[in-house]
């Protein structure tokens, strides 16, 4: 049985005629970067909501929080694709929905959205937990200094969960960068795709998946070392973590 | 627009039966081949045969770098080349899609479930591994009778979050045409232009399912305690 390998495959012209196949493996990983990174910036922001109103005293609001973390926790991130892909248009108002099907990134408007409430969900779970985390008496001491809840997490709270969750918030974002690839299902050309555009058009099987393997790996070793140097310097005083 | 039940009425038993009895006998059995090949996986790193060790260690850590979809590619396209190479053929092996799905879920999950058991391994106790040895137990004794056990029992709440995020993840099958749950669905969804429809009841039957087995996994985690 004989494979014929064809390195150079990736200097080739592609279909389309004007891009190398060494090209659109890189703007496969251009839009890899660009959805996770809108993704995460969306996940952030609404984790760190869900998160804290999970900590907090009142209870309907924790339990708004723990309704809205079951939710996109128990869908598959597949069936969530599709959902704001093929049902959300539906049910929106007709021209709402035909304007946001019209538009011409909507795979990846779609995706970013889809990612970033999926992932939220995720990151709510880890900065409730790294607020919980912090010893009881911080949060009754800020308050016995006389600052109000929401100064409390500002100044106290919140910059010593953030230094606590950093690990399991950098291993999310590799999450982000892999999920991304669920948005093949729905038109996105992203890194994985693009490889299997290669592999479709030129017949080179192993030598496409191996390039689109080796991004993903360089991606994740850069994504961690930066991690390092930022948890380094983030880490507590006197914690284990710092030097 | 309008909700149309009828789909779902015409559909759900068949779309329940053939798509999901696909969905759960794939995670089932990779969930049961991974965490064997995960456990052998976990000593492997642990090893003092360093070779052997850092091999786990790459395999564990390139799988995990890499996302699924694209591993679900990878195996669809090398299980029947290795297939081939494995028993000598000339031409590749047509593997079929259920058993290219499980290979490449239980290839995959196992270096998820590796690193829990590593987890559960190295909290045992170095006193009860000393016992074994002066009981005269051999290596594979004192593992398979006194850490091994101990560790899975440890580790079950976890083993069985994971094996949730297995059965989510059983869903991209879907890029390769096969009919799990989704496939099934989303089947009917195109022949019948009935797209809301049937995505939304895919999507309330995952969450109906998975919110049953994480309470689950709560109640068996609290029991333990």
């Amino acid at each position: 049985m004989d494979y014929h390998w064809n390195w150079a495959i990736f200097g080739e012209l592609s279909p389309d005629g004007v891009n190398t196949y060494w090209q659109m493996l890189l703007s496969g990983l251009g839009w890899t970067l660009a959805t996770s990174l809108a993704g995460w910036v969306m996940a952030l922001a609404l984790g760190a909501l869900a998160g804290i109103a999970r900590t907090l005293p009142q209870r309907p609001l924790r339990m708004a929080a723990g309704a809205y973390i079951e939710l996109f926790r128990n869908v598959p991130l597949l069936v969530q694709m599709f959902l704001w892909f093929f049902v959300v248009p539906e049910l929106l108002p007709r021209a709402a929905g035909d304007w946001l099907k019209a538009l011409p990134q909507a795979p990846f408007v779609t995706a970013v959205i889809c990612l970033g409430f999926f992932t939220s969900a995720r990151v709510a779970v880890q900065v409730a937990a790294g607020i919980d985390a912090l010893a009881g008496g911080q949060a009754q001491a800020a308050l016995a200094l006389g600052l109000t809840r929401p100064q409390a997490y500002r100044y106290v709270l919140l910059p010593l969960a953030v230094r606590i969750v950093l690990p399991p918030l950098a291993s999310e974002f590799l999450n982000i960068i892999k999920n991304s690839s669920v948005a093949l299902t729905i038109g996105l050309v992203e890194l994985t795709a693009s490889a299997r555009a290669i592999q479709e058009f030129s017949f080179q099987v192993f030598e496409a998946y191996a390039a689109a393997t080796v991004l993903y790996v360089a991606v994740n070793l850069a994504v961690t070392a930066g991690m390092n140097v930022l948890e380094r310097r983030l880490a507590l005083p006197g914690s284990l973590g710092a030097r | 627009m309008e909700f149309d039940f009828d789909v779902i009425r015409r559909s759900w038993a068949d779309v329940l039966l053939t798509g999901m009895t696909f969905t759960l006998r794939l995670t089932v059995l990779a969930m049961a081949g991974g965490v064997v090949l995960g456990t052998l996986l976990a000593l492997a790193r642990l090893s003092g045969f360093r070779p052997l060790a850092l091999l786990a260690a790459g395999y564990v850590n390139l799988i995990r770098a890499v996302p699924l979809v694209l591993v679900i590619f990878w195996f669809y396209f090398l299980v029947p080349y290795l297939a081939a190479w494995v028993i000598g053929a000339d031409e590749p092996v047509r593997v079929g899609a259920f058993w290219s799905a499980l290979i490449t879920f239980t290839l995959f999950q196992a270096a998820y479930y590796c690193e829990i058991m590593r987890g559960g391994i190295g909290a045992i106790s170095r006193g009860q591994v000393h016992a074994a040895q002066a009981l005269g137990m051999r290596y594979w004794q004192c593992m398979g009778y006194v850490v091994l056990p101990q560790a899975l029992r440890n580790m079950l709440p976890v083993l069985l979050t994971q094996t949730i995020v297995l059965f989510q993840d059983v869903s991209l099958v879907y890029v390769l045409s096969v009919p799990d749950f989704v496939g099934a669905a989303a089947r009917v969804a195109q022949r019948d232009g009935r797209l809301v429809e049937m995505y939304s009841f895919v999507a309330v039957v995952y969450f109906v399912m998975c919110c049953a087995l994480s309470a689950l996994v709560r109640r068996l985690q609290r029991a333990r305690r």
